[in-house]
């Protein structure tokens, strides 16, 4: 018998496979009693120091991309591994012949229980820490790997979430689909999916558990649900439209570097993310048309010391050059107190993604921003570079970039340096208010590019990286295409572009919308590129705006999905 | 045997950060060290002891109350009013 689990679309396509459930917890086969106690203490010490290595060693690799308060997790984990009342515990059950990791868990267990048991959520959520210390000696006790070894065979991975470290450990050649009981579209596992091009549906929820070990499943990573025990009718048909999609896929790369026409002729530029110089590469052989979005933190994070003005240009100036002349639209610094850096002191905010980030941060560091631009004018010459400012909200904001941006300029110009001649200036669009009051921000910008995770986000005022409310910052909400409309309305007409550069216009559901919405670019992840170029293809103008109008009068982001997926078919 | 009683006056109260400096402060000497929670009546633990710290689930607001005994005992009181006081660093509480 079969049934149907329903969940959010995260990542198209289809997938017919066995359950693998990701699974932190370890062996069920435990031996309970120990040799001796002596023996069973060293083995226990031993365990545990590699335990505290590892944990140390964890702490100072990400230092710069966690919060303190994650940092001082790891720090009370630390000492809850050599915790002297959770060793006399230990001892006693050492004492009295059991083995070692029967003894550590049992003190372990007994822990979180009394932790679990205080009324402050605070101090429950302690338990979880206490009882991924106990994993974790527990896997260097019993000789476990550090991630669940995946099967031979490919499989559908099953997980509550993944975290980025445990993404990072599967082999994605054996990775047939993802689904998860939490998350949302922005979640890890989503993002993966995405980039792998497999399919991915999240947040299904609590019945995602009753779907036990090796069960076969039909995933449809399009409409969003997985099937379990699915007949063979249902296999069959499955089967024909997986060998159609890879088909579509094939066909999608072996024509990405043709420009993407609608079926009227209109084109649309389909441009790339990117983070890093092999991710430029890889979007200029995937076929990008341009970079849409140069996230340009990789030159700052994981660093002591902030780069030099020489150092950043000439980067900059090697990106440029592996796009070979095609436009590149690079964003200053979009740091913040969610993603600090060492050099650049934060204090700690309540609303980090409220608080002091993107240009706000800049204009409080103003030389780390004036070093940037004057990298980039210098880089940029000969190159159709286009500078871009995050997390613009107000219009004060863009008339003081915009005259700091002269400043350097006419500095340069002044040293001798050339300029580029034909630069673009423009903005992210990720407030709401910047979106409703766009005109006032025309004359200043050549531009905008619409940052739909932050836009949704602030929009539905659901934190995306909140797994209990990331499903609600759903960019295909008509909230949200209402801001988008909004945007696109207001510059029609004034020979200045929109783009949109978040997950969203990677979304194949979406592309149809935000075209007939009116954005003339879409800047994706580099893989996306192929078939977003080609789902760019089959729709003409004309079909695209009669949908986006439709769009526009739903009521929720569900109604809008359902639409775009009847059009379609 | 030295005592003392506090009121826990920052955000979150002997919990995370706070609760592993005051452990790690505690750590520093030699004499034995109990710290117990007034408001819930909890009996003492020892404050060397991170998850024993955690189990009292001291709370902003709550009154603890810290006995050392041994030969660093004014000292280690001492200290620990002051990182107490201090609100453990934080700032603003």
């Amino acid at each position: 018998m079969s049934c149907r689990l329903r969940g959010l679309p995260a990542s198209p396509g289809i997938a017919i496979g066995p359950i693998w459930w990701f699974r932190r917890a370890l062996p069920a086969a435990m031996r309970t009693r120990g040799e001796d106690a002596a023996a069973e203490r060293m083995r226990l010490q031993a365990a545990q120091e590699r335990a505290a290595a590892e944990l140390a060693a964890l702490r100072a690799a990400q230092r710069d991309r966690l919060s303190p308060e994650e940092l001082a997790i790891f720090e009370a984990q630390e000492l809850m591994l050599r915790d002297p009342e959770l060793m006399a515990t230990v001892e006693a059950e050492l004492a009295a012949g059991a083995s070692a990791e029967a003894a550590w868990m049992k003190a372990v267990e007994a822990f979180a229980a009394q932790l679990m048991a205080l009324p402050d959520p605070y101090f429950q959520a302690r338990a979880a820490d206490v009882r991924d210390v106990g994993n974790r000696v527990l896997r260097h006790l019993v000789g476990g790997l550090e991630a669940p070894a995946m099967p031979d065979e490919p499989v559908v991975v099953a997980a509550d979430d993944l975290l980025p470290s445990e993404t990072v450990s599967l082999d994605p050649r054996r990775v047939l689909a993802f689904v998860t009981e939490g998350g949302g579209p922005t979640a890890h596992a989503a993002i993966l999916a995405r980039r792998l091009g497999v399919p991915a549906v999240v947040a299904i929820g609590p019945d995602l558990r009753t779907i036990p070990e090796g069960a076969r499943v039909l995933v449809d990573g399009e409409a969003g649900w997985v099937e379990v025990e699915p007949g063979s009718e249902a296999v069959r048909q499955a089967q024909a439209r997986r060998a159609v999609w890879l088909q579509e896929r094939a066909h999608a790369e072996a024509v990405a570097h043709e420009p993407a026409r609608t079926r009227d002729g209109v084109q649309i530029e389909v441009a790339a993310n990117v983070g890093s110089m092999e991710d430029a590469r890889e979007a200029f052989q995937k076929g990008a048309d341009s970079i849409g979005l140069l996230r340009t933190e990789f030159l700052y994070l994981g660093r002591a010391a902030a780069p030099t003005e020489e150092e950043e240009s000439a980067i900059y100036r090697a990106l440029l050059e592996a796009m070979g002349g095609k436009p590149v639209v690079v964003r200053t610094l979009d740091v913040g107190g969610d993603k600090p850096l060492p050099y650049l002191p934060m204090p700690p905010e309540a609303n980090p993604f409220l608080g002091v980030r993107g240009v706000r941060l800049s204009r409080q560091h103003p030389d780390l921003l004036r070093q940037q631009l004057r990298a980039l004018l210098r880089a940029g010459v000969g190159f159709p570079l286009r500078i871009m400012f995050p997390m613009v909200s107000t219009v004060e904001e863009i008339r003081w970039l915009r005259a700091f941006l002269e400043e350097v300029r006419s500095a340069l110009a002044a040293e001798g340096f050339p300029l580029p001649p034909d630069l673009q200036v423009g903005m992210m669009v990720e407030v709401p208010a910047a979106a409703l009051l766009t005109e006032h921000f025309l004359p200043w910008v050549d531009f905008f590019s619409i940052g739909t995770n932050d836009l949704a986000q602030y929009t539905l005022a659901a934190d995306r990286t909140n797994p209990a409310v990331a499903g609600l910052a759903d960019g295909l909400h008509p909230a949200v295409l209402r801001l988008i409309r909004h945007v696109t309305a207001a510059t029609e007409g004034t020979g200045k572009w929109v783009g949109v550069c978040g997950e969203l216009a990677g979304d194949l559901l979406a592309v149809p919308v935000l075209i007939g919405l009116g954005v003339q670019e879409l800047s994706v992840n580099p893989v996306r590129v192929p078939e977003v170029k080609a789902t760019v293809r089959r729709w003409s103008m004309a079909e695209a705006r009669a949908l986006a109008e439709e769009a526009l009068r739903q009521a929720d982001a569900a109604a809008v999905r359902s639409l775009v997926a009847e059009a379609r078919s | 045997m030295q005592q003392v009683t506090l009121t826990l006056t920052n955000a979150v109260g002997l919990h995370a950060r706070p609760a592993a400096l005051f452990v790690q402060t505690a750590a520093r000497f030699r004499s034995n060290i109990t710290v117990r929670n007034v408001t819930r009546g909890t009996p003492p633990v020892n404050a060397k002891a991170i998850l024993a710290v955690l189990t009292l689930g001291a709370e902003h607001g709550h009154v603890i109350e810290i006995a050392a005994e041994g030969p660093d005992e004014a000292d280690a009181i001492a200290a620990l009013k002051a990182l107490v006081e201090s609100r453990f660093g934080e700032d603003g509480g």
